[in-house]
């Protein structure tokens, strides 16, 4: 840690809160907006034989719910890496 | 970890193998049934005998008095397992069992349970999981105590943990002894009894490190059970193995039986008879005189006929009510039953711990994701189970013939889940002659629904005994490591040796599930509520302590405390209010309680926090140093 600037740990800090932010911005929509909110809107929709808002909230949103946390964990490990804070190494 | 990988291998390999010796056995089970006639009381045993004595091996192989070992399984389980174990803890009976089955109930509205108990894992990878994990503490009482410092976050810790997990608790107990009757035919108290065993095995020999290993066994069972019979039923009707993605036409199907019945004129005439029925029970309910057995008889009479009297869709409707989304306050309150589920998710102790397991900050990112994807394998096909049981219903049962039933009706008919009445006396099985007591039959009768031999049955008790027993191993360990960790060692005698605290931790364990058998043996009708209230507590209580916690350096013991304590009573006072005194803040349900609590407490926390001293320099410096995780955690709080 003693290797990190301010500077970096700046960056490094604001990066995560960007992305958590995406990411809850992204969690909200599915799982409030299109799942709930909108979901009498979507069934309209049928695909494959699924009312869609039906299908946002049975299915879909927790396919995103997954995806998301998998790309979490991706990107802040590979800028962990990228910031040489690969506490597993030491 | 150059030096895990091999250690890793092996564990692949040791599961392997243990999927496939099982996957063996049950077919030789399955065998033995065809050929020799096995009786269907002995699959069960075999399978309850099987699946408790690997639990207890696993517990015996794995014991351990290292208090690293015993509080958080050395650190050292890779992220897959942790995700594996992570899902089976998670996944209770209630999941596995009654899910699918309140789907096909409630229809939409009951997608808030899976949209919540899903949703919760982004909070948690994102707020919490890996920041936990980089502080390194033993259980999340311990957590508050090290970051806000004193001992009055860790006492109002220990009592919020106690008092979610315990009746969570109650209810896997009472799951355990639901299952064990039914299939052994055993008496239920003994059933309890019985299932305790298989958990105190693990918890009181191996405490966390023996309780991963077994939740990583009891994954496997569960969803191996769990998918089996629909994808089963899947490949009959549209030879294709992937129920989750055929079940739409289901839907539309269902939709259209549901209108077709609702103006069928005899399915119109058995209504009505329903409805004589229940008017007739509430007129007598008016009488003063009656006895509180014979009101309550009355009472349950009343609802069965008033639910059998309601069309499944609204006349003149193009949708079944199953599919509707609800408006106004159904939908306010959908929306705050979202919410609560989602933010207990990512505050129930239990689960939180798991991330205290993992070696690294990068093994608990991944762990959240292994883990959210072991759960939603399950939760993403609950929606097509609820689709097959309501159109195997409105198909294969609406319009037999009542001497000439489906073979899975006379078979599940005697367990009481449901009955089929002949109302109308017309010899034909209309959809009002179907009577559901208990939605659990949706998961539960699958296997004969699906036409399969018996053995998959008893694989289905297997995994219901799976998901309760493992669920129940976590919440018994969390008392218990609350009580004696953070009660006794940190609180009353903080000089106490090793020995001694493993001691009380295991004296805990077995008083605790002691007490948790005995409470379950009464049969409390609350505890199903109680069960969906913990999650608001838990919501209400941990969630914004350990976000601000974690998150602002700014956040001290004052406000931690005060945003605890008003965060759970309020959310309590509201349970309590709206349960029983008809209190009603904008027609909010009382499973939602928790979201006037959760916000509440977060301002609490806030301005409580700048209304009094910032927390030490030290402690502002240790949560800035949990932003990066290469930092090594070395305040004494933290060095155990």
């Amino acid at each position: 840690m003693a290797e990190l600037t301010e500077t970096q740990k700046n960056e490094y800090w604001r990066y995560n809160i960007r992305l958590t932010v995406i990411l809850l911005v992204i969690w909200a929509l599915f799982g409030y907006v299109l799942g709930g909110l909108l979901a009498g809107e979507l069934n309209r929709v049928t695909v494959l034989g699924f009312p869609l808002g039906y299908y946002v909230a049975a299915q879909g949103s927790l396919a995103v719910f997954v995806i998301e946390i998998a790309v979490y964990a991706r990107l802040m490990n590979k800028k962990d890496h990228e910031f040489g804070l690969d506490e597993g190494a030491a | 970890m150059a030096t895990q990988q091999p250690f890793r291998w092996s564990l692949g390999k040791i599961f392997g193998l243990y999927t496939v010796a099982f996957l063996g056995v049950t077919v030789l089970i399955g065998l033995a049934e065809q050929f020799l006639g096995l009786p269907n009381r002995w699959i069960g045993w075999l399978f309850m005998a099987l699946s408790l004595g690997i639990y207890i091996v696993i517990g015996v192989i794995t014991r351990t008095s290292d208090s690293d070992q015993y509080y958080v399984a050395g650190r050292g389980v890779p992220a897959l397992y942790n995700g594996m174990a992570t899902g089976s803890d998670w996944m209770s009976a209630a999941s596995f069992i009654s899910m699918a089955g309140a789907l096909s109930v409630q229809g939409f509205s009951g997608l808030a349970y899976v949209m919540g108990w899903t949703g919760g894992y982004v909070l948690l990878a994102v707020f919490l999981g890996p920041y936990l994990r980089q502080f390194g503490a033993y259980t999340i009482p311990d957590f508050l105590g090290g970051r806000y410092g004193g001992t009055a976050p860790r006492l109002v810790g220990v009592l919020a943990a106690v008092l979610c997990s315990f009746t969570y608790l109650i209810a896997q107990v009472t799951g355990v002894g639901l299952i064990v009757s039914r299939f052994l035919g055993l008496n239920f108290n003994v059933g309890v009894f019985v299932g305790l065993v298989g958990v105190l095995f693990c918890s009181v020999l191996g405490g966390m490190r023996s309780v991963t290993w077994t939740q990583v066994a009891q994954y496997i069972i569960l969803i191996i059970s769990y998918l089996v019979p629909v994808v089963v039923l899947s490949w009959q009707l549209f030879t294709f193995p992937f129920p989750q993605f055929v079940y739409g036409q289901l839907l539309q199907r269902n939709s259209a039986a549901a209108i077709q019945v609702t103006n069928d004129p005899k399915e119109a005439a058995t209504r009505a008879l329903w409805k004589q029925e229940a008017d007739a029970a509430a007129a007598k309910l008016k009488d003063p005189a009656l006895s509180d057995a014979e009101r309550e008889k009355l009472s349950a009479q009343q609802k069965t006929a008033a639910a059998q009297a309601k069309p499944p869709a609204a006349p003149g409707a193009t949708v079944a009510n199953y599919l509707l989304v609800p408006k106004g306050i159904g939908m306010w309150n959908f929306l705050a039953l979202t919410f609560c589920l989602m933010v207990g998710t990512a505050g129930l102790p239990h689960i939180l711990t798991r991330y205290y397991t993992t070696p690294s900050v990068k093994e608990a990112r991944r762990s959240v994701a292994w883990g959210l994807f072991f759960i939603f394998l399950l939760y993403f096909t609950a929606p097509a189970y609820a689709a097959f049981a309501r159109f195997v219903v409105y198909t294969r049962l609406v319009g037999t013939h009542i001497a000439d039933l489906p073979r899975w009706v006379t078979l599940w008919k005697p367990a009481g889940l449901f009955d089929v009445v002949d109302k109308l006396g017309d010899g034909v099985v209309q959809l009002a002659d179907f009577v559901i007591k208990s939605s659990d039959f949706v998961v539960l009768a699958m296997p004969e629904i699906a036409g399969l031999p018996f053995v998959i049955t008893g694989l289905v008790m297997a995994g219901g005994l799976a998901a309760a027993l493992s669920t129940a191993d976590g919440l018994l360990l969390t008392i218990a490591n609350a009580i004696s960790h953070d009660l006794y060692y940190k609180i009353i005698d903080p000089k106490a040796p090793l020995i001694r605290r493993l001691t009380i931790t295991k004296i805990f364990l077995i008083v605790t599930a002691l007490i948790a058998a005995s409470v379950a043996t009464f049969r409390l009708a609350i505890i199903v509520e109680l069960v969906a209230w913990a999650f608001s507590l838990a919501a209400a209580s941990f969630f914004p302590a350990l976000v601000m916690g974690i998150w602002w350096k700014r956040a001290n013991r004052p406000g931690a405390v005060a945003g605890m304590v008003i965060g759970l009573a309020t959310t309590l006072l509201y349970m309590v209010g709206s349960r029983f005194y008809g209190m009603t803040w904008w027609g909010t349900a009382t499973v939602a309680s928790g979201v006037f609590g959760i916000p509440l407490g977060f301002v609490t926390i806030y301005v409580v926090s700048l209304l009094t001293a910032p927390p030490p320099e030290r402690v502002q410096e240790l949560v800035s140093s949990v932003r990066y995780p290469k930092a090594t955690v070395s305040s004494a709080e933290f060095a155990h």
